[in-house]
């Protein structure tokens, strides 16, 4: 007993000059983020940290936040001091700026390519074989076709899932709004179960066995593919889907609370740069640069992408006419 | 109580850990849940209204309670059993079994709610079974209330044992001296010494069970007014930065909790003077 003590003595000794270096003037950047940027931010972080050591001989250390994007933005709302938020969708960080003032309303113009340095889209994961043969959204709606996505009041990720779904009617119904109302409300009457994030969907599909077709992002369905066994899925691409800008930005009070707004912009700046690029890319997320994006095409299928601002007119009035109370997810499942 | 407060209590220090009760209580429950009303106030009555009978919310509620209270119920059947069985019997094993009560106290929910649904879906353990039988025992009330059985189940247990320890056989002894049957032994004499309990251990299992959401999101599909459970439709309101909303419904909650439990405490009460304990 008395050894042990010691020995618990000497660890703590042993470890409080360490304590001590950390705790000095050493700058500590917190990125509050979604659930599957988990892999890329882990490799970006150590990129930007030999970066910035070797540009301004500082040592800087990050810390990274992860959870379901609306939770996190309402973590950053209430108080959690972020100092870059890269998040799922613009409309969270929105909420940040209108609900907290931390950062101004015309964010999104800060950075190129309304601030998302890397994109994705939906597609599809079948079964191997696709013993459905589902090749494109037409088939999703078919009897007996069994759909999982998750509930996209709850789950930000699945409002691009419905998103796509209705831009793809819209499409091919020439703007019809009646005729995409009427393809989404036979689509989710093909979903058995809404789970509540596209984590839980993910268990759903892969580990219960349920549904022919798992909605997803592209970078997710990749992930999914590589982790649990290329053997038992396979990623179908549609024709025509949505194009999945995840943003990011500075929380402008916290990072000058802090003084850290230099490095804090150059975090994301960098992200522009051939070598965050090439890691977004790696992690299968589609790069913006085009060298890169050269370089990876064999990686991506090749489809029609459109955006939320060109078919539904930006983030606000996507949300406030589908996902809102009484909007169209809620009507379709109104009886 | 008025009375109890003028007369001198024999002990030192009555006033000063008052204090400290008030003062403790209104830092961890009584501030924290005003919140919940200031929140709430931010809206009219007439949105509150609004928010609150919706079809789909009300269709949320009537899921939470009935599902709560049916596990509840079932709760108390099996955990007195299991109870009876831990206190009265000497068995090998014993020890074991009376950990296994304790471990959905310390599981993380979400833990629960995925084994559950592993075990219970079209292709777990259980479920292909019951499926075949044509019984949907994941993604439906069935599976929402096997959850809320699962995580109630240790309050009634823990609530009853001590209850049943102090029952000593002198007093099984003299009712049977008495001429009393076997049954007429329980259902006279022991059981109404353990139904004050028994309501308490109820009362906690069907509280934890309303405001569950962790295990019960896995396991109920969340289908819009047939298994979506009222704190679901709490986080649904948050995910819009609906704050009022979601505050307008878990305040509607708490009110309907707190009269169930006022009336469930009121029975425990009851019986508790009858059988003369107060």
């Amino acid at each position: 007993m008395r050894n042990l003590i010691l020995v618990l003595i000497a660890i703590v000794i042993s470890f409080t000059p360490v304590i001590k270096v950390h705790s000095a003037d050493k700058k500590v950047l917190l990125n509050v983020s979604y659930d599957p940027t988990r892999e890329l931010y882990d490799e970006y972080n150590k990129a930007f940290i030999n970066y910035w050591k070797t540009k301004t001989g500082e040592t800087i250390s990050i810390s990274q936040s992860h959870g379901g994007a609306g939770k996190q933005a309402r973590a950053v709302i209430d108080g959690l001091q972020a100092d870059v938020v890269t998040l799922a969708l613009s409309y969270d960080i929105d909420n940040i700026a209108e609900k907290a003032g931390l950062l101004p309303k015309t964010w999104q113009s800060r950075l190129p390519n309304n601030s998302t340095p890397y994109t994705s889209t939906i597609v599809f994961l079948v079964r191997k074989g696709n013993p459905k043969k589902i090749v494109d959204w037409d088939d999703l709606v078919k009897e007996g076709v069994s759909v999982i996505t998750p509930n996209p009041k709850t789950s930000g990720g699945a409002r691009y899932n419905f998103l796509a779904a209705y831009g793809y009617a819209l499409n091919k119904w020439d703007k019809d709004e009646a005729k995409a109302v009427e393809f989404v409300k036979a689509l989710y009457k093909n979903v058995p179960v809404l789970d509540s994030g596209a984590r839980g969907s993910t268990t759903t599909f892969v580990e219960r066995g349920i549904g022919d077709v798992f909605i997803s992002w592209e970078n997710e369905a990749y992930l999914a593919v590589k982790d649990l066994g290329p053997d038992k899925f396979e990623i179908i691409t549609p024709s025509i889907s949505i194009l999945a800008e995840p943003p990011v930005t500075v929380v402008d009070k916290n990072v000058d609370k802090k003084g850290t707004r230099k490095v804090a912009e150059e975090y994301l700046k960098y992200l522009y740069s051939e070598e965050g690029q090439e890691i977004a890319a790696k992690h299968y997320y589609r790069p913006r640069l085009e060298s890169v994006a050269k370089k990876y095409e064999g990686k991506f299928a090749s489809v029609k992408l459109f955006t939320i601002d060109e078919v539904f007119g930006g983030w606000p009035e996507a949300q406030a006419k589908h996902f809102a109370d009484k909007g169209t997810f809620d009507k379709i499942y109104a009886n | 109580m008025f009375k109890l407060l003028k007369t001198k209590s024999t002990l030192a220090g009555f006033k000063l850990s008052l204090g400290y009760t008030v003062f403790y209580l209104a830092l961890i429950v009584l501030i924290p849940l005003s919140m919940l009303f200031i929140k709430t106030s931010s809206i009219g009555w007439q949105e509150f209204w609004e928010v609150t009978t919706s079809p789909r919310t009300i269709a949320a509620y009537k899921l939470s309670f009935g599902t709560s209270l049916i596990a509840g119920l079932v709760n108390v059947v099996f955990g007195f059993n299991i109870a009876w069985v831990l206190v009265r019997y000497q068995f090998p094993g014993k020890k074991i079994i009376d950990a296994f009560v304790d471990f959905p106290f310390a599981l993380p929910t979400a833990v629960t709610g995925i084994a559950l649904t592993a075990l219970y879906s079209q292709n777990g353990w259980v479920g292909q079974y019951l499926y075949q039988l044509g019984i949907k025992s994941a993604y439906s009330p069935l599976g929402i209330t096997l959850a809320l059985i699962f995580i109630g189940l240790p309050f009634v247990v823990r609530t009853i044992e001590p209850v049943l320890q102090e029952l000593d056989g002198e007093l099984e002894d003299a009712a049977s001296s008495l001429g009393a049957s076997r049954w007429q032994i329980f259902a006279k004499v022991l059981f109404p010494n353990v139904l004050p309990a028994l309501v308490t251990g109820f009362t906690l299992a069907f509280a934890r069970s309303i405001g569950e959401y962790g295990s019960v999101i896995f396991i109920s599909g969340n289908m819009p007014g047939k298994t979506e459970i009222a704190p679901l439709l709490i986080m649904t309101k948050l995910e819009q930065y609906d704050y009022a909303g979601a505050a307008s419904i878990a305040v509607v909650m708490l009110i309907i909790s707190f009269f169930l439990l006022s009336f469930t405490n009121l029975l425990q009460w009851y019986y508790a003077r009858k059988i003369g304990l107060n």
